[in-house]
């Protein structure tokens, strides 16, 4: 005889929609859902509301209108008679390029002071947290500024290179500082170049196929391949050997002052060197603490048993401490590059025409279609964020501990 | 035996030889030097090097810092006292200090107030961050942002005192809501209780127009004031949103965690100028027509979003951190997901977050900055707008730009020191 007896099963009840768990659920996504809907569909009404006030609307035309004014640094080509469209995707190309720039040397930067730091000597680490804690605490805005203004003071004007006695001189007579921007000689590819170019890329394949040819080989059969000059040689030699087999088809174009200014080269403006400049030491700082929290996480057993197994420290470190370091450092180094390409929207502040610039700035001035504007430099933001978090976890699912 | 060998032998050595001291190259300073300075080929390199780049640094900065001049009108007045000699103005510091600080519309006789402001921002900050001053500071605390409202602001102080009994009405309301009819419900009679004290303050504060401090427009702050005002409010308006929208990226309700997700990734995703770009021109379109927001407020709504999604993401983190243990264990105790996150939960994953929170929140405070980008002067507004432009100092920039370093290092720097003291206090695991 049981005593237990099952309790009654209930039937529905509104009451339960707030008092049972089952169902509460439920009527907090519905509330927030029609909250939702409401909030957005007031935001859109007042947005109606107000361009109507103000005889507006929402028109994506004026991309294709002409633009009407001049980017000074336009690495596709570009007039003030294009468009709009045109003039955004140079900026687009500018972002990129200062991007890449200084995602570059901000690494390089960063990993040499983040090792630096971590050195036995007093001196050279006490400087590096001086570096690292300096440029941490300050807006990255000043140090663009700072950089910019202290450029175009101290850089003579271009026409003190002229005459017989110039007041400034060319650095190896091939780079030129100037108050308008530093002149760097240039490549000319001549006939034949595209060869030469595809001859240096196949050797730089070459470097790492043999590097990976010879890890191969030592971790299949222990014998250890020399790796430093064979490798120099297969860089070096075959891209000299073509480059004088083809009768030298690239050659430098050097900067040369003619009349007012310098012409021929490559010409970097103050704010593009600036902003990638400030960039890369400001982010290097941030990318030496990973560095340095990276390799300080992995164990000193680590480290002391691969010297028991008779390793040479530079073995050790290659060998041992960065593969498993680089699991650490590699994700917060991808959201660094992502701070940069962020952080490189601030050129409005020194006039780099990136994409803030041309469509977030004077496009939208022009225009006045500030909407349309603001929407499409997010989406430009938000690709590229995207497409940078989606690489980090096609990284982080191949590097991650592959546990039983 | 022994006496023969006492004979045989000319001296023998009755007590113990006092201990040698070690060799000098193995004590103190030239031990140090040794193995840190020169323990290696490269590391003596490596010294050398930085050496030499620090004499030179001291020898080519220090004199230039210390025979500065500091009580000149202009920069040709101070360039005619140095006289060719290459030393800073720093007299463009003094000259400029109440427009460095204040901005330059901020009326100069209210200097006072928002100085009293700080003075009482460090008082009222205290025993949030110290946890051993006494509790009852944390009253000040709570009327704190009222108090500077209504000091930096001004205006009638019917609006400060309705908005904080607002809070307390909302407190009582949701306090005696949540006994009687359960946290939601309770939260529900807060949110009405809060916006009918609103309503009423509003129709009062309309009555008696009458101020005991005069009214300072928004568009008139300025400088490094700017700078504290957007980073303290935006910082502690954003840590309950984040911890809200954490919260709801945590949940198993699938349209508020898409919501929430939604928000935190778009707002990561894009620059804090766009998102400035979208207050100062945008914005205003999405209010009701009629309605004349303040720059500075639009300001402050858009930064707040904008830290409250990176703070959810550090947030989302501590929450992850904590062992699955500790939800089973709260739900067990049969503790409500509002108790137990109240009292089990959040205190946990708040502790884990705390570096975290902080690197966003001296993140945040330096990003204050950009908003000279949209034309608000704040502290590098001023710099680069009335003070490089201005006739007497134009020409000037490492002076102006060095004090800017300084007062974000310090400001900066503290935080963050702070930061890593509480952590120490805080652990109390792993001793």
């Amino acid at each position: 005889m049981s005593t237990m007896t099952d309790p009654q099963p209930q039937g529905f009840r509104l009451g339960m929609l707030i008092s049972d768990t089952r169902y509460r659920s439920y009527t907090f996504q519905f509330i927030a859902l029609i909250l939702l809907i409401v909030s957005i569909a007031y935001l859109i009404s007042n947005l109606f509301a107000n361009l109507a006030a103000n005889g507006l609307d929402i028109s994506w035309a004026f991309l294709g209108e002409p633009a009407g004014y001049d980017i000074n640094q336009r690495p596709i080509e570009y007039t003030s008679q294009s468009t709009h469209a045109r003039a955004s995707m140079v900026g687009a190309i500018n972002t990129l390029i200062v991007a890449f720039l200084a995602c570059v040397s901000a690494t390089v930067l960063g990993v040499i002071a983040g090792v630096l730091r971590l050195s036995n000597n007093w001196i050279v680490s006490k400087l590096m947290s001086a570096y690292v804690e300096a440029f941490r605490n300050v807006p990255v805005l000043i140090w663009i500024l700072i950089i910019f203004l202290a450029m175009s003071n101290a850089f003579p004007q271009p026409r003190a290179f002229r005459g017989e006695t110039p007041d400034a001189t060319m650095l190896f007579d091939a780079v030129a500082f100037t108050n308008r921007g530093v002149y760097v000689p240039s490549f000319v590819n001549g006939a034949g170049s595209a060869i030469f170019w595809l001859v240096l890329l196949a050797s730089i394949i070459g470097v790492f196929a043999y590097r990976r040819y010879a890890k191969n080989l030592l971790f299949k059969t222990g014998k250890l391949l020399p790796t430093g000059w064979p490798s120099l040689a297969i860089l070096i030699v075959p891209s000299l050997l073509m480059y004088f087999v083809l009768g030298q088809p690239v050659t430098l174009e050097y900067p040369e002052l003619k009349g007012f200014n310098f012409q021929g080269g490559v010409h970097m403006r103050l704010s593009l060197i600036a902003l990638w400049f400030a960039l890369a030491i400001y982010t290097g700082a941030f990318i030496a603490e990973n560095v340095r929290a990276g390799i300080l996480a992995i164990s000193k057993g680590q480290t002391e048993a691969a010297a028991a197994l008779g390793m040479r420290p530079g073995r050790i470190m290659n060998l041992v401490i960065l593969p498993q370091a680089l699991r650490v450092i590699i994700p917060p180094l991808i959201s660094q590059y992502l701070n940069i390409t962020k952080n490189s929207s601030l050129a409005i502040a020194v006039g780099y025409m990136d994409i803030t610039g041309t469509l977030g700035g004077i496009t939208l001035n022009q225009t006045g279609r500030a909407i349309e504007s603001i929407l499409l430099l997010m989406l430009f933001y938000l690709i590229i964020s995207l497409s940078i978090s989606a690489i980090m976890n096609v990284y982080n699912n191949s590097v991650k501990l592959k546990e039983r | 035996m022994s006496d023969t060998h006492a004979q045989s032998v000319a001296f023998v050595r009755t007590t113990e030889i006092p201990p040698a001291p070690p060799p000098t190259m193995e004590t103190g300073a030239i031990k140090w030097i040794r193995e840190n300075l020169f323990s290696s080929v490269l590391n003596t390199v490596l010294t050398v090097l930085a050496l030499y780049f620090v004499i030179r640094g001291v020898i080519a900065v220090g004199p230039w810092m210390l025979n500065g001049v500091w009580n000149t009108g202009s920069l040709r007045e101070c360039r005619e006292v140095l006289d060719g000699t290459n030393a800073a103005c720093w007299s463009v510091l003094t000259e400029r200090w109440n427009q460095l600080l204040f901005g330059f519309k901020y009326p100069p006789e209210f200097y006072w107030r928002p100085t009293v402001a700080f003075v009482l921002l460090l008082v009222a900050a205290a025993p949030v961050l110290f946890n051993a001053l006494p509790r009852k500071m944390l009253i000040l605390t709570a009327i704190y942002p009222f108090l500077a409202y209504w000091l930096i602001w001004g205006g009638t102080i019917i609006t400060p005192i309705f908005a904080a009994l607002g809070f307390v009405a909302a407190y009582f309301a949701f306090t005696n809501g949540e006994r009687m009819y359960g946290f939601f419900l309770g939260l529900v009679a807060g949110v009405g209780a809060a916006l009918i004290t609103w309503f009423i303050g509003g129709i009062i504060a309309d009555a008696m127009p009458g101020s005991m401090l005069e009214a300072v427009p928004s568009r008139d702050m300025g400088g490094f004031m700017l700078n504290m005002i957007l980073g303290t409010v935006c910082v502690s308006l954003s840590i309950p949103l984040g911890i809200v929208l954490a919260l709801g990226r945590q949940s198993n309700m699938p349209i508020i965690k898409g919501i929430c997700v939604v928000f935190i990734e778009f707002v990561r995703g894009v620059p804090l100028i766009t998102l400035l770009f979208v207050a100062n021109v945008v914005l205003a379109y999405f209010f009701p027509p009629g309605t004349n927001l303040d720059l500075i407020l639009r300001v402050i709504i858009m930064i707040t979003m904008f830290s409250a999604a990176y703070i959810a993401e550090v947030i989302r983190g501590g929450l992850a951190a904590l062992p699955k243990g500790q939800y089973e264990a709260a739900d067990s105790l049969g503790l409500d997901y509002a108790q137990s996150m109240r009292l089990i939960i959040l205190p946990q994953a708040l502790k884990i977050s705390i570096p975290g929170i902080v690197n966003v929140a001296v993140g945040l405070f330096k990003d204050t900055t950009l908003v000279s980008v949209i034309s608000m002067f704040d502290l590098v507004g001023m710099i680069r707008g009335p003070i490089l432009s201005s006739t007497d100092w134009t020409g000037i920039y490492w002076e102006v730009f060095i004090f800017a370093i300084v007062l974000f290092f310090v400001v900066c720097y503290g935080i963050s020191q702070y930061s890593q003291w509480l952590e120490r206090q805080l652990a109390t695991d792993h001793r």
